[in-house]
């Protein structure tokens, strides 16, 4: 039995290596893809609880699953939505740097 | 046993006269306009010659109360008419005189651009001076008193193109101010002390404690005299009314001669059991009114406008009525304001009829040699000139003696006022033949140039018009028509008659007059008492006639008989010549001691250092402020989606941070 905290470790190291590639990068894409890295290392973290709590009460605890499949489903959803803005920032800017798409600048 | 009166009804009916008139005037066909003003002030009128019809039957005086109109614990002050014999003398100057002045209004004010607003702005006048002399209580007569400076200020400023006509309105308003400040303290000291401000109901406190002498009452006294001198241009506001004469002649005659600028004497003979137990106030007025009378009279002498003799003249004359006022002949003051306002509207009017004769010009060394030509005008003038200067039996000649019989036999220092008010009444009788002299009679003299500003916009149009008929050539000089005439025969002949109502025993008569007024302003322990008989009066009487008599002498030689020797005088007199031609520097003095301070204070410490340095300043600052902050914060906004992520993941981890480690280091450290 692997212990809890190796999974959590990992997730830890997934979200992290997500937020500094949100931070790092310019293209979007990439941004776009270290959300997708930091979405799964929470979901990681989601199972590794269900499946500790399920130890613990002697009984299947499915609620941090359902939850997994919440944020797929809201991460899909935000994919199709999120590639459609950038199709059309890019038609109209013709770049995909996310420092040149600074339009709510006051 | 008393009939409803229905005295409201007096004031409200040129009320409105002046509602239609103001407000839908402009729209409506002029001869509506005319019939609605006139109509509005002949009811009035027609109203009190039935009041008087039925005088003698009346209960005195006659209460008229329409409900409370502030009413705060105990004090009360009520919508409350009185009549009594004070107020019907008013009742018939102002509905009377205002009527003919209305009628003659028709023809003065005929080509005039605004016709309907003058007549609108005549109506209010009535309005607001009915509402004054009918008042029961001091703050309703307050109403009316205000009023009425309103009117005067709109009127003034009839020709509100003209710069000098809207400055002379703006000081009268503000002048008359000062008065009302007065006024104003003086309402505040009476419901300090009685707890209200009727009349009947001051008065009667007054009389139930007989040991008030003096002390607040003189107080109260002197600021009513304050209001008084306001409203009726004595020393030392009588700056005004000078200026005044800027407004149409027939609003001269009307407001400042004959009605308004005697409020301030009605008004101190309506008070008079407040000044009867001040002896010190009595004597500020007597002062004052004698004081008023000289001075006025002397810069009289050597004004050139026409108008502008006749205001001092009004200045002087009522100086005479605040003299009666001031020795306790309220009766005799109150006949003298009845006189004067008979010879003075006449006056007036006649001086206005003069002016439209001659197509604006009012500069008597422009005039000459209109006696054959406007014949009318000329004796109806004549008859008012004679009754101003005292000649018997015209109408000044009785009420002006007898304020100063009455002077003579006041106790203190009624005889210097006497002498005073005696020397004055040669003044009087000098410049008000030397008018006469200028304007009826020698050559027509032609204009002075280079004052063809200074016609009076009779005839003004903006229409191509007015270039000719402003031209005091391009008229022929013309007797004005009758409906302008008529109302100067009526005054005429009140001007000669009218001194019947109040002949004095002396010569026969029975003082009618007096004795009408008495139960209202009879003094109630008389100062003149004693000393005073028939023959005393008979030799007063004729020593001012001899001294009137001196005055048409005087004028008769200087401009008439030997028209060079007044410019010669004034070359060896010239000191006092320039002193009194330049009305001695009054309006300079106040304008150097008063304006000027008060509006350094109000442009520099009140308009640059309160106004937009504390205030705006203030408001500025805190405006500034919120903008400043509001920028700094602002940066954070770069529009850089990486800088927005890079905030939220700082403060993530450091909310994480503080939920782990807590707040202080001690959690750590342990």
């Amino acid at each position: 039995m692997v212990p809890i905290a190796y999974y959590l470790v990992l997730s830890a190291i997934l979200f992290s290596i997500g937020v500094a590639a949100f931070l790092i990068k310019r293209n979007i894409i990439t941004v776009f893809m270290s959300i997708e890295l930091m979405l799964n290392a929470v979901n990681l973290a989601f199972i590794a609880f269900s499946r500790q709590w399920s130890q613990i009460t002697g009984q299947l605890q499915v609620n941090g699953q359902i939850f997994v499949f919440f944020v797929m489903v809201v991460a899909a959803a935000e994919a199709a939505v999120g590639l459609a803005i950038i199709i059309a920032i890019f038609r109209a800017r013709n770049t995909l740097n996310v420092d040149q798409v600074d339009l709510m600048k006051l | 046993m008393n009939s409803d009166l229905h005295l409201w009804l007096i004031p409200l009916v040129p009320f409105a006269g002046f509602l239609v008139n103001g407000l839908v005037g402009r729209k409506l066909p002029k001869a509506l306009v005319t019939t609605i003003a006139l109509v509005a002030s002949l009811v009035p009128a027609l109203q009190v010659a039935a009041i008087v019809t039925k005088f003698g039957s009346l209960t005195l005086p006659y209460l008229e109360n329409h409900g409370a109109w502030i009413a705060a614990g105990s004090f009360h002050a009520d919508f409350a008419f009185q009549l009594d014999q004070l107020t019907l003398v008013m009742l018939c100057i102002v509905t009377g005189v205002g009527f003919l002045i209305h009628v003659y209004s028709v023809g003065y004010m005929a080509e005039e651009q605004g016709y309907w607003r003058f007549f609108a702005y005549m109506n209010l006048f009535l309005f607001f001076m009915l509402t004054l002399v009918l008042a029961e209580n001091f703050l309703l007569m307050f109403v009316g008193w205000e009023g009425v400076g309103l009117a005067s200020y709109l009127l003034i400023g009839f020709y509100y193109t003209r710069v000098s006509a809207a400055k002379a309105g703006m000081k009268a308003f503000v002048v008359n101010r000062i008065g009302d400040f007065g006024f104003l303290i003086a309402m505040f000291l009476l419901v300090a002390h009685f707890g209200s401000l009727s009349f009947s109901e001051v008065f009667s406190q007054i009389g139930a404690h007989p040991e008030w002498q003096s002390g607040f009452l003189t107080a109260i006294a002197l600021f009513l005299v304050l209001g008084a001198t306001g409203k009726s241009a004595q020393i030392p506001l009588y700056v005004w009314l000078p200026d005044a004469m800027e407004g149409p002649t027939p609003v001269s005659a009307l407001i400042h001669a004959a009605t308004m600028v005697t409020a301030g004497v009605y008004m101190v003979a309506r008070t008079h059991v407040i000044f009867d137990r001040s002896p010190l106030a009595l004597a500020v007025v007597a002062t004052i009114g004698v004081a008023t009378a000289f001075f006025a009279a002397t810069i009289g002498i050597l004004q050139t406008d026409i108008k502008r003799v006749l205001a001092y003249s009004t200045i002087s004359q009522l100086g005479y009525m605040f003299l009666g006022c001031g020795v306790a002949a309220y009766s005799a003051g109150i006949f003298h304001l009845v006189t004067h306002a008979f010879f003075k509207a006449l006056l007036f009017l006649a001086a206005g009829s003069v002016i439209h004769s001659l197509s604006g010009e009012q500069d008597m060394r422009a005039m000459g040699g209109l006696r054959k030509k406007i014949p009318i005008t000329f004796w109806t003038m004549t008859a008012a000139v004679l009754a101003i200067s005292g000649i018997p039996p015209f109408a000044g000649f009785v009420s002006k003696d007898e304020i100063l019989y009455q002077a003579f036999l006041s106790p203190n220092g009624g005889k210097i006022f006497w002498a005073v008010g005696l020397l004055t009444a040669g003044l009087t009788a000098f410049y008000m033949f030397r008018l006469w002299y200028m304007t009826f009679f020698g050559e027509r003299r032609e204009p002075l140039a280079s004052h063809e500003e200074d016609l009076a916009p009779v005839h003004a149009r903006s229409d191509t018009k007015l270039v000719l008929e402003a031209d005091p050539h391009a008229h022929p000089v013309h007797e004005s028509p009758w409906v302008m005439l008529g109302p100067l025969v009526i005054l005429a002949i009140l001007s000669v008659i009218g001194g019947f109502m109040g002949w004095p025993e002396a010569l026969g008569g029975s003082n009618w007059f007096g004795r009408f007024l008495e139960p209202v302003v009879a003094a109630a322990h008389p100062t003149s008492a004693g000393g005073g008989n028939n023959s005393l009066e008979l030799i007063l009487a004729l020593t001012s006639v001899a001294v009137a008599a001196i005055g048409w002498l005087f004028a008769h030689i200087l401009y008439y008989a030997k028209p060079g020797l007044p410019a010669r005088m004034a070359e060896n007199l010239r000191v006092v010549y320039t002193l009194v031609k330049n009305k001695y520097w009054v309006d300079e003095i106040y304008g150097a001691l008063i304006v000027a301070p008060v509006l350094f204070i109000a442009r520099w410490l009140l308009g640059v250092l309160i106004d937009r340095v504390v205030i705006d300043g203030g408001t500025l600052t805190a405006g500034y402020t919120a903008q400043g902050f509001g920028a700094l914060i602002a940066r954070i906004q770069s529009g850089n989606i990486r800088s927005y992520a890079g905030w939220l993941a700082l403060f993530a981890a450091a909310l994480l941070a503080i939920s782990y480690f807590g707040w202080t280091t001690h959690f750590y450290l342990q």
